[in-house]
């Protein structure tokens, strides 16, 4: 990759917006501009519902947000530490329950709870990552997913806690009135976004600290960091527990937003769709997986509406029921992009700017996982 | 005694379900290092065949129901292959993403089997025999439960025998071993892929047929709901290992049900299991792979 400025010896209009600083400053406008949305009369048929302005369309861009930032913390497992986990929905769900139930049982006043909803999240990822870390590969993935699977029986057995099958509502008794109801989508569209922003400079401090350097050396050789003398069980350990508290916080601003919590977001499919995010945004990109997180959420919101219209009804049988199922055609499209494109979107954005093909490099990282 | 008899023998029969899964899965991920999450829609794919097989020819004659097994297991082989040809073979050597690839057929498959059968579950009928009782030490246990345990050992011995006396078997087995000393040989590994993967969506196939009987109705979700206590089974049993996939399905599933009997927490007891073992034994009960 970073011989693609030695090919051409001028600078040109890519490597000037790939410039560090100026990558940062691109960044901070694009949140800034995302803050403003809700002032702003903007639409784009197709893509979003309505009007950048209206409740629904905020809603929806809210919830675009929060599961790109999910998805980030997937990344900082998956795509940076190289650990294939299978129950990273039981943090998100943590977060989403646990301060539910807190707000409902304890009645406490809404920062308490998130403080508390905060450690119960930490203690969970250091006790799961600290007995699942202990075996590698997919002893690893099956552990994760054995917890993942123990946290949804719990959510599914204590109904009279987390509501079971109807999913837990939020309580607004302690939640100030700027965060609840309809006409206040926009205050909740903000702090989506601010947790989205959170999530990014957390994720981007991590990878470029010295932990983030060694859990991704461990993710390319094990052996070798070993040798060196650091034992890579505690940093990894450190991103396992950093990523699931990141899952927390969102988790928490989903309660927040949606109002409730369903089983749903506890099942193993979840963190597969997290999975399919990640890998549709492109493996070790932290770009990518954001991207990966908001072109997901859209397409499938956009393939439910389809779904439901008219156009779909008039067709014949065998064309009709692939296209209204949007899991189908996400599925399909996931499948393709592993076989054809497996740096995902972020792969494909570099390979165009930079005009060079780096499937073998892309598919290299992927690899590395496990 | 007779709760004992009656929950070890209906434990029996909720394993033989878990193993006609696992015995594939383990199969697979012994020989080519593929975790397939397919599986599950392998075995959806194989009931709702059976069930659309019998609807037709009156579901409550003995003939039709074993037919059912037959296309089950054809409908659940021909998939498998067919997954194996178009999109595994693709990724050779690239194991995540053999294992991303299938994470997205099943996610596709069963949204397509949503739009085809519906997402509510549907009844269906079986010969009367199986909703019948018999007795045994004071127990009386149902009957279908007997068909699942034997379906199973049928299919164990059948591989068993497979894999011991035919010169397939012989490269599966070695494959399993050793797959680059094999392919050393000069000997293609790859034919015995897409076999592996036959034998394990034929074994699928009827397990999804009997799994459907067991339940009372097929629904696109009977497949994922049994892929994850088969996964467990193959980790438990060790990966690639056959008997450890037999011993381990019975273990599971027995304890499931005595657990579920006495304190409701059948679940999160196979949970607990799976990571006692593999605290204590990485690989596995039987597993040679760590």
């Amino acid at each position: 990759m970073s011989n693609a400025t030695q090919t051409t010896n001028k600078p040109s209009v890519m490597d000037f917006l790939t410039r560090p600083a100026v990558k940062w400053v691109l960044g901070a406008l694009l949140v800034g501009f995302l803050a403003l949305l809700p002032m702003l009369n903007l639409s784009i048929p197709g893509v979003l519902p309505g009007a950048t302005y209206t409740p629904g369309t905020l809603q929806l861009l809210a919830f675009t947000m929060l599961i790109a930032g999910l998805a980030l913390s997937y990344h900082l497992i998956f795509g940076v530490a190289g650990l294939l986990s299978f129950g990273h929905a039981l943090y998100f769900a943590a977060g989403a329950y646990g301060l539910g139930i807190v707000l409902r049982r304890f009645e406490m006043e809404l920062i308490p709870a998130i403080v508390i909803t905060l450690v119960v999240g930490l203690l969970i990822a250091g006790v799961v990552g600290a007995v699942s870390l202990r075996v590698t590969g997919i002893g690893f993935a099956m552990v994760t997913l054995a917890f993942a699977q123990a946290g949804s029986v719990l959510v599914r057995r204590n109904a009279d806690w987390t509501g079971g099958d109807e999913g837990l509502a939020l309580d607004t008794t302690h939640i100030p009135d700027e965060l609840v109801g309809v006409l206040n989508t926009r205050n909740l569209y903000w702090v989506c976004l601010a947790v989205l922003v959170l999530v990014f400079l957390v994720t981007s401090w991590f990878e470029k600290s010295r932990a983030g350097h060694v859990v991704a050396a461990t993710r390319e050789n094990e052996l070798r960091v070993r040798v060196i003398g650091i034992r890579p069980y505690f940093v990894k350990l450190l991103t396992f527990i950093v990523a699931g508290v990141l899952a927390t916080i969102v988790g928490m601003a989903y309660l927040l937003l949606q109002s409730s919590a369903t089983q749903k977001i506890i099942t193993a499919d979840f963190t597969l769709t997290l999975l399919v995010i990640v890998v549709l945004g492109g493996v070790g990109y932290r770009w990518g997986a954001v991207i990966g997180g908001v072109v997901y959420t859209l397409l499938d919101q956009r393939l439910t509406v389809l779904a439901g219209s008219e156009a779909i009804a008039g067709l014949p049988d065998f064309l009709r029921i692939p296209l209204s199922e949007p899991l189908f055609i996400l599925g399909t499209l996931f499948i393709l992009v592993v076989l054809f494109l497996p740096g995902g979107i972020a792969g494909l954005a570099k390979r165009v700017t930079r005009g060079r093909s780096n499937v073998r490099a892309e598919r290299d990282v992927l690899e590395e996982v496990v | 005694m007779s709760t004992i008899v009656l929950l070890l023998i209906t434990g029996l029969g909720l394993g033989a379900l878990y193993f006609l899964v696992a015995s594939g899965l383990s199969l697979i991920y012994g020989l080519m290092d593929v975790l397939n999450f397919a599986h599950g829609s392998f075995l959806t794919l194989g009931a709702f065949a059976g069930w659309e097989f019998a609807r037709r020819f009156g579901a409550d004659s003995w003939g039709t129901f074993l037919l059912s097994l037959l296309v089950g297991a054809a409908v659940g082989a021909i998939f498998a292959v067919l997954t194996e040809l178009l999109l595994i073979r693709k990724l050779y050597e690239r194991l995540i993403e053999q294992v991303l690839v299938t994470v997205g057929l099943a996610l596709a498959t069963v949204a397509l089997f949503e739009g085809i059968w519906g997402q509510d579950p549907i009844y269906l009928t079986a010969p009367a025999w199986m909703g019948g009782q018999t007795n045994v030490l004071g127990a009386s246990i149902p009957n279908d439960r007997f068909l699942y345990i034997a379906a199973a050992v049928i299919v164990l011995i059948a591989i068993v025998l497979f894999l011991k006396f035919t010169r397939f078997g012989l490269i599966i087995r070695a494959g399993v071993e050793n797959r680059s000393m094999v392919t050393a040989l000069g000997i293609d590994v790859r034919s015995a892929f897409t076999l592996v993967f036959a034998i394990g969506g034929a074994a699928a196939g009827i397990g999804g047929v009997l799994a459907s009987h067991y339940n009372g109705y097929v629904s696109p979700y009977i497949g994922g709901s049994l892929l994850i206590f088969a996964f467990i089974v193959t980790v438990i049993g060790g990966l690639g290992s056959l008997s450890g996939a037999a011993i381990a399905s019975a273990v599971v599933a027995v304890l499931q049900q005595f657990a579920n009997y006495h304190w409701g927490i059948g679940d999160l007891v196979v949970v607990l299991l799976l990571a006692a073992v593999l605290l204590l034994r990485p690989s596995g009960l039987l597993g040679s792979k760590a």
